[in-house]
């Protein structure tokens, strides 16, 4: 399933300045195929995350399209395009994000719940553990871990329901060279399994892994690598 | 792991967030039923005590000291007694608009050995009463005998003990229902008991009662005034015609408790608005506060694909249930301390006191438990409504 960002726009009123809005994006059309992992790299405050937002459905665009297949996520009531993105999209969000009531396994089944009981989510939990590495903390609560064993939470949070699409933003912000490449690598392998990745990132590193590379800039991304989305 | 244990883990996980927010409740729920069952047992209290006291008017001696005293038996507990002739039962019944007429004695025993305690000792006359009798009937059913006692529902002594009375050994007949006065710490006995615990009293040579004849006097006499005549008119009337007697019509001895009751319920409804709209805002403020710190984790809940409605109602259902456990435990508080403190209110506010029944009481908890339900988690599902409608992307960023 493709998703396509349509001259997708997002547009900021602030009061301070002499003109009232700015661009934190400017008219962008982008798709992200199966199978592929596309990187948008830039400067911070570039529009990156914004971009992502958008294309995740957390974040309505001020002008323009977001398409997954042909359905226009923003077209959809809230309740659908929640139902969608817990189904179809799977989020890793900038930070630490893991729920500090949950422990790291109920962290991992809780998006497989939220809409049906799943009978094997346990197991489909562990198996996503162990392919990220954490599987020996099953059960501790996220503030017994480190950085990089958060991050690997997300992304096994993110895959539990198989999405078509996974959205990372800044996965390797704030970890070590080792930690990076578990990562990167661990992208890279769900991509070949055939998921769309795109991957927003400061990272040098990440460009050996990307199919296709952006770089934003002021809120325009321009093609660096890779053919034409 | 299910969807609908959330709500639960979120509660237990976060213990002090929890704390918090039962305390608020608990204060909210404890303050509106405490408050308000103040009131109502205060206004029980003086129903009970009219209802009680059984007359219309009450005549006794004309002096300030038999006034002093009535009013300390009735509103202090602090036991006394005054004597007047018995000839104007009589008289009394001899004026217009009068139709009952029975005369009551008072006697107070001592705290020195010859008596267990000391008591207010109130004698009736079951030929003419109509006040004492009928209270008396709801407890024990047959008359009194000689020596047979019946005692307030605060005097310490199980029915068919003995209590010593100048050195005459006293049987307990029956217990009476609660009133909330300080008719509950006396002790009613029939006019020929009575007559002889006069008589005994007299031999251990109390002051006022060696002079006397007990068969010739009386402490006051409990008037009912004839249908079609105002009482504040018959009570006037024995005024100016009965020499050496003041009558006082019941309601009046009363009116006196009631403005101070009037005042101190006033303030507690003040007091019960003032800490609720308090509350109120706290509760507000305490669960904006308490969303807006928990928006990062609403957002992550959001990128999971929890949509608005489902991400509302369960901050609700967690406000429901804190609020719950909070209310349920203001309820139980308030109305186990109340019971537990109810004498001890009364003594300290000097006013009758009486709580209400088990069924207006579980009322008023019920209409509380709901209340403080409502509000907290109308307060806490404004906030996540508030906070669901701004993008998480927005919040993301913002966390960044």
């Amino acid at each position: 399933m493709i998703l396509k960002a349509e001259a997708v726009t997002k547009k900021y009123f602030r009061k301070s300045s002499e003109s009232n809005f700015f661009y934190a994006v400017s008219e962008t059309t982008l798709e992200l195929r199966e199978g592929s992992i596309t990187e948008i790299t830039g400067r911070s405050g570039s529009g990156k995350s914004t971009l992502l937002n958008m294309l995740a459905g957390l974040l309505r665009p001020s002008s323009g399209r977001v398409l997954l297949g042909e359905t226009d996520i923003y077209s959809l009531k809230d309740k659908e395009l929640s139902r969608l993105r817990n189904s179809s999209i799977g989020v890793i969000p900038q930070g630490q994000t893991g729920l500090d009531s949950l422990t790291v396994i109920e962290n991992v089944i809780l998006p497989s719940v939220l809409y049906k009981v799943s009978l094997n989510s346990e197991e489909r939990a562990m198996e996503l553990l162990e392919k990220v590495g954490i599987a020996q903390l099953a059960h501790s609560y996220p503030k017994e871990l480190s950085g990089g064993e958060l991050r690997r939470l997300a992304i096994a949070r993110a895959l539990i329901n198989s999405p078509a699409v996974l959205l990372a933003d800044e996965p390797t912000g704030d970890l070590d060279d080792e930690n990076t490449k578990l990562v990167l690598e661990l992208l890279r392998n769900f991509a070949d399994d055939g998921v769309s990745v795109l991957l927003v990132t400061h990272e040098a590193e990440a460009e050996k892994y990307a199919d296709v590379v952006y770089r934003m800039n002021a809120g325009k991304p321009d093609q660096i690598k890779g053919r034409p989305g | 792991m299910k969807k609908k244990t959330l709500p639960f883990k979120n509660i237990i996980r976060k213990p002090a967030r929890t704390a918090a927010l039962t305390i608020i409740v608990f204060l909210m729920s404890f303050t509106l039923l405490g408050g308000t069952l103040a009131v109502m047992s205060l206004q029980r209290g003086l129903d009970s005590l009219e209802t009680r006291l059984g007359a219309d008017i009450i005549v006794i001696p004309d002096t300030a000291k038999s006034k002093v005293n009535l009013e300390n038996i009735i509103f202090q507990g602090v036991p006394g007694y005054f004597y007047m002739d018995k000839s104007y039962v009589d008289k009394l019944a001899q004026v217009e608009g009068v139709e009952k007429v029975s005369a009551q004695y008072y006697l107070a025993s001592l705290s020195a050995g010859c008596c267990s305690m000391p008591v207010q000792i109130i004698g009736y006359d079951p030929e003419t009463d109509f006040s004492v009798t009928p209270w008396i009937k709801k407890s024990y059913g047959k008359a009194l005998g000689e020596l047979d006692i019946v005692i307030g529902y605060n005097v310490n002594k199980d029915v068919d003990s003995y209590i010593t009375l100048y050195g005459l050994d006293c049987k307990v007949a029956a217990k009476l229902e609660q009133t909330g006065t300080e008719l509950d710490n006396a002790v009613y006995a029939n006019v020929d008991t009575v007559k002889r615990l006069i008589a005994a009293a007299k031999d251990t040579g109390i002051n006022e009662l060696s002079k006397k004849d007990p068969e010739k006097i009386v402490s006051s006499v409990m008037i009912k005034v004839e249908d079609g005549y105002g009482i504040d008119d018959v009570a006037g009337d024995i005024n100016i015609y009965v020499r050496h007697v003041q009558a006082y019509p019941t309601r009046s001895m009363i009116s006196g408790i009631a403005d101070s009751l009037s005042g101190i319920s006033g303030v507690i409804r003040v007091l019960i608005a003032a800490v609720w709209v308090f509350v109120f805002v706290l509760l507000c403020i305490v669960f904006a506060a308490m969303v807006n710190e928990r928006k990062k984790e609403f957002a992550i809940y959001r990128v999971m694909g929890m949509s608005r409605a489902m991400l509302a109602s369960m901050v609700l259902y967690e406000g429901v249930i804190i609020s719950a456990a909070g209310a349920l435990l203001g309820c139980a508080v308030s109305a186990l301390g109340l019971n537990m403190f109810s004498t001890a209110i009364e003594n300290s506010l000097n006013l009758p006191f009486l709580l209400p029944n088990m069924g207006a009481l579980a009322i008023c908890a019920a209409v509380t438990f709901v209340l403080s339900v409502v509000i907290s988690a109308v307060s806490s599902f404004y906030a996540a409504v508030k906070l669901s409608r701004v993008d998480p992307g927005l919040i993301l960023r913002e966390g960044n």
